[in-house]
């Protein structure tokens, strides 16, 4: 036994699913006013875990400790009883709702609206958090509405707080009060177990932490003593290798937006205000800003998905395409890499052979009849020149892992040599050794003469591939930026865009 | 206590077994049934299941009620994997019969003997024709189109009546609401000597061919069930959602207007008020039992003729009423849907 008890200790915890052992003898230990990191890739058992804690999920095996004593909480109710909150990384409010029924509808008991109100906007004061209690929490901005999860965590008075990706949602500025937030906590005697897979963060914030990989504890550290590399290492076995290449003279403006400005198709999306942009041969332009900011209207108007824009406020070269559909815009030479993988960049039940069809409009068919010989080749082309880990060409596109469909759906339209290639969140969830091979092969394209547009909520790998960078922020985009002459804090500055009441007028303004 | 748990993956197996596995269960619960109207469970099985392949005759009427059921189901499973969630093939089916009669009473003892090209074609006219109101209701005005077709069902079944009743009318027919009877040039011509199987046989053959090319081989058919499986893949790829729409329901149309018109051109002769007894209703269960699949259509038209041919086999030999059809029909498809749960499920001990 140690001296004093940890506040929170798993010993030994296994959980298999169904084709999978999610946790495998998995040991870890909190101790009260620790900020303890949980760090490993998409898929190595970190969400599991946190499940047993919070009592979504029942171990196989294994014990947990809580301040010593042995507990199995069979649910999240039992969990916070024991004085156990969680922030989860996909919001769970109700968007017509106050901030303050928000929060009552999550505490036991009835409770009197007024004072619940002014315990929120204490709550607030005292952890930096300032919130409206009486605004709907649809008008609220992305930050806020984590505020309003971690206010509503706190007044159940935790002694442990699980944070699941917090940051992925904020911009720099926010994520250094959140880090102060969690300082604070922590100076008073709360423990908090900050998942994460951003190394950096994890070493300017966490004092310990432990490593998943594959469902296993790899490596138990203090952060601060390692480096990125040294911790990705740990994470994923290797480091990963940069993305290099040889920058040419950008050449003659391929991809033009020309003062842009269109309602969103659904109520719920982002009007795009003038919006303006180039895109020249040879080059990488970057498009940075927190997801929900237009980003999504912008770029269904470029593939044509969304076919309404002003012909000429969309061009390749000298040809207008605001107005053409997709296939006429493919014919052009753009090729269009989407956010969503599976259900959109492919048809997640359907062969790699038969997704080929999606996007290659020549060559695979003969007399409107499916060649089969063709789209095999052509899968199997793929899969071998960007070492797309699959069963075969005939493997649906939902059994790959989701680096491995990314690769492959990169590969898809870089094999194309398109003219124009624009990519949404090339390494989204992809884990760490193919997210650098996707990187090196958006080089490699501009390398060989392609326009590149590359939108990323990811500022370090904009950084690392490209040229030039537009910041998003409320539908409207930036100046053209130079990579060369930006820091990070001006363009965090330029994502904070709008002061924050700004997203709730827009909201208004889109309804209206 | 048994609990239901999702599997990580489809069973593929389960797919192909719980067709079986509903018919074994609709057999026992029809061995239930006929013990409950204390009839011999083991000879009322076999009225149903073994009397109608036991002659020529028996097989070539199985195969003459599962022409309509057939083309109909082919239509519908093109429209499921469209995800467009036609209902009404009963209804094109029916407005089929009516445009195909249409023509048919065109015709005279001089017509050519290939009129009945004719009458076949304006059978796939009127059952597009009928397709394309719940296309445009829903391409226009995103009107549900299950509900706007299953109601034009019955608006099409009320134009037969008026139309029997009324303009269509035989005068020589001591006021029943039937049309004249055709003319041998509108009838399709008979296969062989002694049956009431017609080159409708041929037809169907050459459709189903093509049904399975265009499903499994064509790059149009592909397209299609992009639309139904993944509408954002299909949107991101440039494929048209309008199309899938159109497509699927003129294609289902076209076929369930052919079936009407080979029943109306065919066994019927005629036009009468009821011109199917719910052939485009059964096809649903057919497409499904067939796993919206060519082939397993052949297979499960087959065995819902036998359904229809048991259930009239059993009003005269067992005395049971006509609803029997009916009670089979939906125990089936009951039991169907109840073993396709474990696709995707599995039974778990709690």
């Amino acid at each position: 036994m140690p001296e004093l008890a940890a506040r929170l200790q798993l010993t030994g915890i296994s959980k298999r699913y169904p084709g999978v052992l999610a946790n495998d003898n998995v040991s870890l230990t909190v101790a009260p006013g620790e900020i303890h990191g949980l760090i490993g890739e998409n898929g190595a058992g970190k969400s599991t875990l946190m499940k047993v804690v919070y009592g979504a999920a029942r171990p196989d095996s294994g014990e947990m400790r809580w301040n010593g004593a042995v507990v199995q909480p069979s649910s999240p109710a039992q969990a916070r009883k024991l004085g156990i909150g969680m922030v989860f990384q996909h919001f769970s409010l109700f968007d017509t709702l106050t901030v303050v029924e928000n929060v009552a509808l999550a505490l036991p008991g009835k409770l009197d609206r007024a004072q619940l109100a002014r315990d929120i906007e204490a709550m607030g004061r005292r952890y930096g958090l300032p919130v409206d209690p009486s605004q709907h929490v649809y008008s609220l901005s992305v930050g806020e509405r984590q505020r309003v999860e971690i206010i509503r965590c706190l007044l159940q008075q935790p002694s442990l707080l699980i944070m699941d990706e917090p940051t992925s949602v904020l911009t720099p500025q926010a994520v250094e009060k959140l880090f102060g937030t969690l300082h604070q906590l922590s100076s008073e005697g709360v423990a908090i177990l900050y998942i994460s897979h951003k190394l950096e963060e994890v070493r300017t914030l966490c004092s310990r932490a432990t490593v998943l990989r594959g469902g296993r504890v790899t490596g138990v550290c203090n952060p601060r003593e390692e480096s990125v590399a040294s911790l990705s290492r740990l994470m994923i076995g290797a480091e990963p290798p940069r993305a290099t290449g040889v920058a040419r003279e950008a050449g003659a403006d391929q991809l033009i937006i020309d003062h842009l400005s269109m309602e969103p198709q659904e109520r719920t999306g982002k009007p795009l205000h003038d919006v303006s942009l180039v895109v020249r041969k040879s080059e990488i332009v970057g498009i940075a800003g927190v997801s929900g900011n237009g980003q999504n209207e912008l770029l269904s108007a470029i593939s044509g998905e969304d076919a309404r824009a002003p012909a000429r406020s969309i061009r390749i070269g000298d040809t207008a395409i605001g107005r053409l559909p997709v296939v006429a815009r493919r014919a052009l030479g753009l090729a269009f890499v989407p956010e969503e993988r599976l259900g959109r960049g492919a048809v997640p039940a359907l062969g790699l052979d038969l997704n080929t069809l999606l996007t290659h409009d020549t060559g695979l068919t003969r007399h409107g009849l499916i060649s089969h010989a063709a789209i095999t080749t052509l899968a199997r082309s793929i899969i071998e020149r960007f070492g797309v880990k699959a069963a075969g060409p005939a493997a649906p596109a939902k059994s790959l892992s989701g680096g491995n469909l990314q690769k492959f759906i990169v590969g898809r339209e870089v094999v194309k040599s398109p003219q124009v290639f624009v990519v949404s969140q090339p390494t989204w969830g992809v884990d760490v050794g193919a997210a650098a091979q996707i990187r090196q092969e958006i080089v490699a394209l501009r390398d060989a003469g392609s326009a590149v547009l590359v939108v990323s909520e990811e500022l370090e790998e904009l950084f690392e591939i490209c040229d030039a960078l537009y910041v998003i922020a409320n539908g409207r985009l930036s100046q053209r930026i130079a990579v060369r002459d930006a820091t990070i804090e001006q363009i965090g500055e330029l994502m904070g865009g709008a002061p924050a009441s700004g997203a709730g007028a827009e909201v208004q303004h889109a309804a209206a | 206590m048994l609990r239901l748990e999702a599997r990580p993956v489809p069973s593929k197996l389960m797919g192909y077994a719980a067709p079986v596995i509903a018919l074994a269960i609709t057999v026992v619960f029809g061995t239930l049934l006929f013990l409950a109207l204390g009839k011999n469970p083991a000879a009322s099985l076999r009225v149903f299941f073994v009397t109608p392949l036991e002659n020529a005759r028996g097989l070539s009427e199985v195969a003459l009620k599962m022409i309509p059921l057939l083309l109909c189901s082919l239509g519908l499973a093109i429209c499921y994997r469209s995800n467009v969630w036609n209902i009404g093939a009963e209804g094109q089916l029916v407005v089929g019969g009516v445009a195909a009669g249409g023509m048919a009473l065109l015709a005279s003892p001089d017509s050519t003997r290939a009129f009945f090209v004719l009458v076949l074609l304006a059978g796939m006219l009127g059952g597009m024709a009928w397709a394309a109101i719940t296309a445009l209701l829903r391409d226009k005005f995103n009107a549900n189109e299950i509900l706007v077709s299953l109601m034009l069902t019955y608006v099409g079944g009320l134009l037969l009546i008026y139309l029997v009743n009324g303009p269509w009318k035989d005068p020589k027919g001591f006021n029943f609401p039937y049309s004249k009877t055709f003319d041998a040039a509108a009838m399709v011509p008979k296969l062989f000597a002694g049956t009431r199987l017609s080159w409708g046989v041929l037809i169907v053959v050459v459709v189903l061919a093509a049904a399975w090319i265009f499903l499994s081989k064509s790059k149009a058919g592909f397209r299609l069930q992009v639309a139904g499986q993944a509408p954002l893949a299909a949107r991101f790829a440039g494929f048209s959602a309008r199309e899938g729409i159109w497509a699927s329901l003129l294609l289902c149309g076209a076929l369930s207007g052919l079936a009407g018109a080979l029943e109306v051109a065919g066994p019927l002769g005629q036009l009468t008020p009821q011109i199917s007894p719910g052939y485009g209703f059964a096809a649903i269960i057919v497409a499904w039992l067939g796993r919206l699949h060519p082939g397993g259509c052949v297979f499960a038209s087959f065995i819902m003729a036998l359904i229809y041919i048991g259930g009239e086999l059993s009003q005269s030999r067992l005395g049971l009423p006509a609803a029997i059809t009916g009670v089979f029909q939906g125990m089936l498809l009951l039991a169907l849907l109840t073993a396709d749960t474990f696709i995707h499920y599995r039974l778990r001990k709690a």
